[in-house]
Formats: structure tokens, C-alpha cells, sequence
């Protein structure tokens, strides 16, 4: 007998799961990557003709950390570019706790790049060195906050678009950084600005100390020191509480006599100076120079790594290692099998939209349809 | 009266909703020219039942009858092909369009909409609606707007009509007059069901109860053959005592006095016009209204979080001290004891953050006290414990988010953080919408507790009878002013509604609402410059005469002053 219309049911039932043990989170985590690594290795083999069997070998291989030297995936440069990566991530996130989606890091950083720098130029012979870095902390900093600032003013009193505010601001930032590069450029007619300080009796004035004998230990140890003090900040102050409940509810923020404006400018404040701490590192600490690539997208990634981890300072660190680390691999995977760089980049955002997937199946069930139950001409009750 | 095969038939319905069952093998059966009515407690799955005959969720376990044929209902349009109408509470419509472009909007086929605006008329008079099809939505009123949504239903051809909580927004003549309607439709032999919670309704509307207790189905019983004690016994699943105890109020004293009080929107419409009253300490202040009349902008001028364009209000302590409350902002508002709780439809939305656990939720209210800069959870836990145990809020623990629990018991969270709080003056608004008689009974014991206390209860409500048997004084706000001001014990629910729909409550035939409007608005400015003149002399009551006299001379100086302008 031909199932009439008005019996079909539907093919896919998605309803809400009950709150699961964590080690099935992980689960199904971990099988979402594994999916993400096959369907990669597929994508690839259709696409270039790789054999697959020699690069799932690799891909596994360049999953663990241990064999990932072989990679040209170094231990401490590694470990400094997931430090700044978390920086920033630390430093967006209680702008995302309040849902202010601050997408400014990338220029809020730059301008704390150029705040270090021009102390450095500007005061070097000047001032004690000491206190050149004094003032570079605080031009760093208050640059950085400066560039928060100021689309949390707008958005406080006027409801202005944050997003687009700040992601405008990025591009002044880059702007303002392109122009100092000009005017302090050295030597002449390069265009760039070279290493600040960098010989004479003025080499290394201004350079923030090297820590242990390791240029990168000191990054490293600050983005450690902010992951414990955020997370502290957010879970336990009382400016982090109500920083989440302005972020939940507004009205409620509003009923409970929290000043929503002075909340979301101090928080921005908070989020800008952080990231101008990390323009401070890039700049003084290893790179002591000035370009507008400092930042080199990562104030854009750190939207992900916070956003993976849930704002949790400590996943963030996880989120951010995976980031640096299947960037980097993803990227010596595709010189290894000469392909190019934008087939890394295809891949690792594979890896990411799978990643992203996860949760959906964490939140919710989905089930096919199950059998016709229903007796043909139903049945009378008793 | 009722066709003996049922319209519609579930069958050991199941639905689960993560952790939570909400309905577990229900067995419900719908008959033409019957109107039923569901009765059930907050979260006993009376929404989800009828969500599955509307399609908007599929069944775990079970099925569907339809005129004794097995059907799947597996979305809302598959509902309507097969004669299932639901109102939801909330309703549905474009406000810019008129009813009849609501009506047709989502119908397949051209746009006829003479035709349309005929067979609107046409199912108007059938069952005696009154509205007007090319009236744009904006312009109407609630009880209109749910018309529009009814007819819609009717349009597309619906002879089963669910219908979820239709008065909880209507005043008790539009009410009546729904009623009206739903009889008509019933002896025309539709089916309707009806969601309430509303026991005088249940008994003056439906034919049969049917009801279900935490998902499952307990038991139907005709209508006239039962009381609301045995229902609400049945509902609960023990005895439950119906009654409101009104104590008489012990030493109340002036605690809040608002004069003048003028409120305008942010679009600049008039809210509040001129409001004058004190509430007394140990009373409990009843305040009645159509929704929208003021009530919110009424309480939350006192809390402090509404931007007030003219008029006082006093705090006054025991020993005669006064303080202005206008100007403070809400903590040191809060802080001086005024403590609003505001249920807004939502629940959610004002008061409470729906991601945080039931501690959290308390510590919104004490998390600045003590000079650390770190919160602390200890004391909020103890609190969330001591309203979980006396509120009786069923709740997995305390560290449950405050979005996981049924609206009955988010209110409870709500009303008991603010009562926990010690407050001098409470101010509630619906503290029962939307809950279940036992829960909302478990309320007025909590408010009047309060009262003995002493405190200054302002309790806006929405159910009239309970406003009567509840306050020691109600007073009726008519679009934004104050109708009159009655003894709780000595007023009538006529006189209320009355009072509601205009000013004084005078008979005023074929006044209808939105002529009292433009009355109102025409005279409006005039109020607000004697209220003006009032605040300029530094008095607060003049007598008629006086106000007068001011007036003319201000339009005289008003005038000149255009002179001036001119020059």
C-alpha cells in the first residue's frame, strides 16, 4: 500500500540534547577534527592527486608536538607566536563577555607598536634608559586604550555600530603607523624604519630586557601572567560580573543600577590597553622596529581563538595553540607536497568550520525517522 | 451538542525536551461543538501538547487522529491543511499592514484583497467580530489584534481552534465579549480549545476540562459538573486551599507619595499624565489598568530607571523625614529600600540574566557589598537556598541556570530575591503572569507577608478578581492618569473595568477607546502647563480657580512673548 502524503514523517527530528558529562564533549570533539583531518586528506587527493595514504601518514605525524621539529616547527618561536596569539585573545574577550564585538585588536595593537616605537625614537639619549621604558609601558598602554576608547564612547552615548567602528579604527592605525614610518624612516629613502636603536651608543636603548638569556621568555611569562589575571578578573571581580551581565541583558543591567556606559567604556579601556601591552612586546621586545605588519592579522584571529574557547582564558590557551600550530603545519605540510600557500589556508579553515561544527552536535541531538508506528486506521481507546 | 466521533484524537503522545519529559503518554481527545479547556500547572506540558497539533513539534512517542484517520503533523502548514488554527499568545502580525493584508499574507495565489476584505467581513458577521479589515495593526487595540489573528485562522479554513492563553491580555469586557465569539463558533460546530489559567473562566466558557499534571494526562471532567476546588486538586494532585487572605493593614503611614508625575516615552507619547497617590506602609496598593496604561512607566519612575518630565515623588520615613527619589539614580534608589520586581512578558528580560545559575542571580542584587574587589558566591548561595526552601522552587540545584527552570519557578527567583532583600517598599508588577494558581497563591502569601511586615506593597495586576480580593486599595490607571483610587474591600469588577476604559469611569456611551485617546491627547498640554505652573509657584495643590487664573495669564504672557519673537 502507497504511504499517503500526510504520513511522511520528517526525515530529520534536531531537538536540544540534556546537558552532557564533559568527556562526551571531548568526544565528540576530537572525532569532529579526526572527520575534518579525513575529509582534508579527500579534499586534497581529489583536488591534486596526493596520494592520500602518504598524507594522512603526515598529517598524523605533524599532529604530534614531539615530531613536529621534523615540520621546521621550531619549540620557542612557536610558543611566542601562541603568546601574543593569546594576548590579543585575552585582550578582546571582556569586550565579548559584554557582546561588544570589539574587532579592533589589529589596530588597537598597532597603535601600541607606535607608542613604544616613538619613545624609543623620540627619547632615546633623552631620558635614562629605565625610564624610557616606563614611558614606553605607558604610551604603549594608554595608545592602546586610546583606540578603545574611543568606539566605546561613541557606541555609549550614541549606539553607534561597534563593529564597524572599530574595525575602521584599525585601518587609521595602519594609516598613522605607515605615516611615522615615513617620517622616521632610516636610512633615508628606504621607506622603513629599520631596528630602532640598533647600533652606536644609542644600540639597545629602549629594548625591553631579555629574560633568561631568551628573547621570547618574557612574552611568554606575560601571556601567562594575563591569562591567570583575566581569568580572575572575569569569573571572580566584581567588574567582571557585571561586565557579563551588561553583556546578557542590558534591562537588567540598567535595573540593577549598573552604569551600562561607564561599564562599557572602562571595559574597553581595559580590552585597548591590552592589546597596546601587546603592540609593546611586539615592538620593544623582539622586533624593535616599526612596520604596519606588525600585528599581521593575528588582532583577526584572536576573534576566533576567544570565540573557540569560549572565553575561558584557560581553553584559549588550547585555542590558540591549535591555530599557530595547524597554521604553521598546515603550511609545511603544503610546501612538503608543493602545493601552495592558499591550499593551506583551505585547509586549516577545513579544519576550523569542522571544529565550529562540533557544537552543534554538543547541543543538539539529531535522529533519523524512526518506524511508522502508527497501526493503518488507527485504533479505538478503551 | 457535540458530534460523538472526536475532531481530533492523540494517542500516548510523548515529547522530551532533553532532560526534561514534557508530556509523557498523553492520551487527549477533541470533539466538534465542544469547547474544552486545558488546565495544568506551569510546565505540565499544556503548550508542547498543542504545539504538536500545530506542527510546530513532532511527537517522540505516538500519534495523531484526525476524524478518526491516522495523520503526521509535521509542520504548521500540514496543521492548517488539516483544519488546526492556534493562537499563540504572543501574536503574529505585521503591524504596518491591515488586517485584511494579515489575513492574506502567506496564502498562495494572487492578492485579491477586495475579495479578502468581503469574506473577512463576511466571517465577521457570521460570528459577531468587531473589527475593521483596512484598519492598520498599529492602530488597534490588543483584544482587536487578537481578533485579527482568530479571523486569520478562520480564513484559512480552521474548524479546530486552539486558542493559548487568549484573556491573560484582555480587560473582563473584551473577555466577555471573546467568550461571545468562541460560543458562536462552538455551536457552529467548530472544535476550540482554550489554554488558561483562570479558574471563573474555565467555568464560564468551557464544556469540558481536561487536565494534565507535570507532562501527564490526568483526567477530563464536564465543566458543570465540577467546582474549581476539586480542578485545582486535580491540577496540583493534593488539596490545595483557594483563598486570599486580606488582613487589615496595621498602623500604615504615607511612605510614597508621587504628585504630578508626567512621563513621556522616548517617541514622546504620553504615559503618565499628572499621576498623584501615596502608598502606605502595611497596604497593600492594588494597581488596575489595561496593559499599557502606564503601569510600567508608573513603577519604574519610582525605581528610578524612567526618564520623568514633570511631578515628585517623596520618599517619607517613620520620623517625618522626606527625601526625593526623583533625580537618584536607581542603586542609592534601591539602596534606600525601594525594591521593584518586574515581571515582563518575557520573564527574563529585566531583573534576572538567564545564563547565570540561581546564586549568581541573587548575587546581582548584593554583589557590590563588602570593599573587595572579588565577589564573592558564599552568602548568594545561602540565600539561593533559603528562597529555593521557602519558595518551593523545583529547581535541579542552585547552580541550575536560571534559564532552565519554568516560568513559574523564574518567577519565584525573582519575587523571593527582592522579598529575601528586606525591602521598605515593594513594587511588583505581574508577579503571577502567566503562573499557575498554585504558584501564584504561593505569591499573594508571600505579599502579604511582606505586608505585615510593614512594607509598602504596590502590586500591579492583571486578573481583576484577584486585585479585589488582594489590596487594600486599588488604584485605576486609565491611559496614563489616574481613573480613581477605591477601597479594595467595597469595589466592584464592573466599576474597575469601567474605570479602566475612561477616566472616572463615568458612563460615557460609544466612547470608545480610541476617542477617549484623542480626547486626552487634546487636553494634554494643558494639564502639563498647570502642572508647570504648579512646580514654578512651589505648590503643590491649588484649587481649580487658581490653576485657572494662572493659566490665562500665562497664555496672555505666551502670547506676548510671540510678539517679542517677531520683532
Amino acid at each position: 500500500m502507497a504511504k499517503s502524503e500526510e504520513k511522511r514523517e520528517p526525515l530529520l527530528h534536531i531537538s536540544a540534547r540534556a546537558p552532557m558529562p564533559w568527556y562526551f564533549s571531548v568526544a565528540v570533539r576530537l572525532s569532529c577534527i579526526i572527520v575534518s583531518l579525513l575529509f582534508c586528506t579527500l579534499l586534497t587527493w581529489l583536488i591534486t592527486g596526493v596520494d592520500p595514504i602518504a598524507f594522512s601518514v603526515t598529517v598524523f605525524q605533524a599532529s604530534f608536538p614531539a615530531k613536529a621539529a621534523m615540520f621546521g616547527i621550531k619549540f620557542w618561536p612557536m610558543l611566542r607566536d601562541l603568546s601574543i596569539l593569546l594576548l590579543l585573545a585575552l585582550a578582546v574577550t571582556p569586550a565579548f563577555r559584554m557582546r561588544f564585538w570589539n574587532i579592533g585588536a589589529e589596530g588597537q595593537t598597532l597603535m601600541g607598536c607606535l607608542g613604544a616605537a616613538a619613545c624609543m625614537k623620540l627619547l632615546a639619549g633623552v631620558i635614562p634608559n629605565e625610564w624610557i621604558i616606563v614611558c614606553e609601558v605607558i604610551a604603549a598602554l594608554l595608545a592602546g586604550a586610546l583606540w578603545g576608547l574611543l568606539p566605546a564612547i561613541f557606541k555609549a552615548h550614541f549606539g553607534t555600530n561597534e563593529t564597524l567602528f572599530t574595525l575602521m579604527m584599525n585601518y587609521i592605525a595602519t594609516q598613522l603607523v605607515a605615516f611615522f614610518c615615513i617620517l622616521w624612516e632610516n636610512p633615508k629613502g628606504s621607506g622603513t624604519i629599520g631596528i630602532i636603536n640598533q647600533n652606536g651608543a644609542l644600540r639597545g636603548m629602549g629594548w625591553l630586557p631579555v629574560i633568561g638569556g631568551n628573547k621570547y621568555l618574557l612574552t611568554i611569562i606575560v601571556a601567562g601572567a594575563f591569562t591567570l589575571l583575566m581569568y580572575f578578573y572575569l569569573y571572580r571581580s566584581k567588574q567582571g560580573f557585571e561586565l557579563s551581565v551588561v553583556g546578557e541583558s542590558e534591562r537588567t543591567a540598567n535595573y540593577l543600577g549598573i552604569k551600562v556606559r561607564r561599564v562599557t567604556i572602562r571595559t574597553m579601556i581595559l580590552s585597548g590597553a591590552l592589546c597596546g601591552l601587546t603592540g609593546l612586546l611586539l615592538t620593544a621586545g623582539e622586533n624593535h622596529t616599526l612596520t604596519t605588519t606588525l600585528a599581521g592579522g593575528r588582532g583577526f584571529t584572536a576573534v576566533m581563538v576567544s570565540w573557540l574557547a569560549k572565553f575561558n582564558p584557560f581553553i584559549m590557551i588550547l585555542a590558540s595553540f591549535l591555530l599557530v600550530f595547524m597554521e604553521k603545519g598546515a603550511g609545511d605540510i603544503a610546501t612538503k607536497f608543493s602545493l601552495n600557500k592558499s591550499f593551506s589556508e583551505i585547509l586549516t579553515g577545513i579544519i576550523l568550520f569542522f571544529i565550529i561544527a562540533s557544537d552543534f552536535f554538543i547541543r543538539y541531538k539529531v535522529r533519523f525517522r524512526h518506524g511508522a508506528k502508527i497501526p493503518e486506521g488507527g485504533v479505538s481507546r478503551v | 451538542m457535540r458530534n460523538e466521533t472526536p475532531a481530533v484524537r492523540l494517542h500516548d503522545i510523548s515529547k522530551t525536551f532533553g532532560e526534561v519529559r514534557a508530556n509523557s503518554h498523553v492520551d487527549l481527545d477533541i470533539y466538534r461543538g465542544e469547547i474544552l479547556a486545558i488546565l495544568g500547572e506551569n510546565g505540565s506540558g499544556k503548550t508542547t501538547l498543542m504545539n504538536m497539533l500545530s506542527g510546530i513539534y513532532f511527537p517522540d512517542e505516538g500519534w495523531i487522529e484526525v476524524d478518526g484517520r491516522p495523520v503526521v503533523i509535521s509542520s504548521p502548514k500540514e496543521s492548517f491543511r488539516l483544519g488546526i488554527g492556534m493562537i499563540h499568545q504572543h501574536f503574529k502580525l505585521v503591524d504596518v499592514l491591515t488586517a485584511a493584508e494579515n489575513v492574506e499574507l502567506g496564502l498562495p495565489g494572487k492578492l485579491r484583497l477586495q475579495e479578502t476584505v468581503s469574506r473577512i467581513r463576511a466571517i465577521c458577521e457570521q460570528y459577531g467580530f468587531e473589527v475593521d479589515p483596512l484598519q492598520k495593526v498599529y492602530d488597534m487595540s490588543v483584544s482587536e489584534k487578537q481578533t485579527v489573528e482568530i479571523i486569520k485562522v478562520l480564513y484559512r479554513g480552521a474548524d479546530i481552534l486552539i486558542l493559548d492563553e487568549p484573556t491573560a491580555v484582555l480587560t473582563p469586557q473584551e473577555t466577555e465579549k471573546l467568550f461571545r465569539v468562541l460560543r458562536s463558533m462552538r455551536d457552529d460546530g467548530k472544535a476550540i480549545v482554550i489554554i488558561t489559567h483562570k479558574m471563573n473562566e474555565v467555568q464560564a466558557i468551557s464544556d469540558r476540562v481536561a487536565v494534565l499534571r507535570k507532562g501527564e494526562y490526568i483526567g477530563d471532567m464536564r465543566t458543570a459538573e465540577t467546582t474549581p476546588g476539586e480542578m485545582t486538586n486535580q491540577m496540583v494532585g493534593r488539596q490545595v486551599e483557594l483563598k486570599i487572605d486580606r488582613p487589615e493593614p496595621v498602623h500604615p503611614r504615607p511612605r510614597v507619595a508621587v504628585q504630578g508625575l508626567t512621563v513621556r516615552s522616548g517617541e514622546g507619547v504620553l504615559k503618565l499624565r499628572n499621576v498623584s497617590f501615596t502608598a502606605r506602609s502595611g497596604e497593600i496598593l492594588g494597581i488596575a489598568g489595561i496593559a499599557g496604561s502606564g503601569q510600567k512607566e508608573l513603577l519604574e519612575a519610582i525605581a528610578g530607571l524612567q526618564q520623568v518630565e514633570s511631578g515628585r515623588v517623596t520618599y517619607l520615613e517613620d520620623d517625618g523625614r522626606k527625601e526625593e527619589l526623583l533625580g537618584k539614580d536607581p542603586l542609592e534608589i534601591q539602596q534606600m529600600g525601594v525594591h521593584l520586581s518586574f515581571v515582563p512578558e518575557d520573564r527574563l528580560g529585566m531583573g534576572l540574566v538567564g545564563e547565570m545559575d540561581l546564586a549568581e542571580n541573587m548575587m546581582l542584587r548584593t554583589y557590590r557589598d563588602g570593599g573587595s574587589f572579588f565577589t564573592s558566591l558564599k552568602e548568594p548561595t545561602r540565600t539561593a537556598e533559603q528562597v529555593v526552601q521557602e519558595l518551593e522552587v523545583s529547581t535541579p540545584s542552585i547552580h541550575t541556570p536560571v534559564r532552565q527552570l519554568s516560568g513559574g519557578n523564574v518567577q519565584k527567583v525573582l519575587v523571593g530575591r527582592e522579598i529575601v532583600s528586606a525591602p521598605k517598599v515593594l513594587l511588583t508588577a505581574y508577579a503571577v503572569r502567566g503562573l499557575d494558581i498554585n504558584a501564584a497563591y504561593t505569591i499573594y502569601g508571600l505579599l502579604n507577608q511582606q505586608k505585615a511586615k510593614g512594607v509598602a506593597v504596590i502590586y500591579v495586576g492583571e486578573d481583576l478578581d484577584v486585585l479585589l480580593q488582594l489590596a487594600d486599595r486599588i488604584l485605576v490607571l486609565c491611559d496614563g492618569r489616574v481613573s480613581g483610587i477605591v477601597e479594595g474591600r467595597e469595589a466592584t469588577k464592573e466599576e474597575i473595568g469601567r474605570m479602566m476604559t475612561t477616566v472616572g469611569g463615568e458612563d460615557r456611551p460609544e466612547a470608545d477607546e480610541a476617542e477617549t485617546t484623542a480626547l486626552a491627547a487634546e487636553d494634554q498640554p494643558t494639564e502639563e502647563e498647570e502642572w508647570e505652573k504648579g512646580k514654578k509657584s512651589g505648590k503643590e495643590k491649588k484649587d481649580k480657580k487658581d490653576k485657572k487664573g494662572k493659566k490665562d495669564k500665562k497664555d496672555k504672557d505666551g502670547g506676548k512673548e510671540k510678539k517679542h519673537g517677531k520683532k
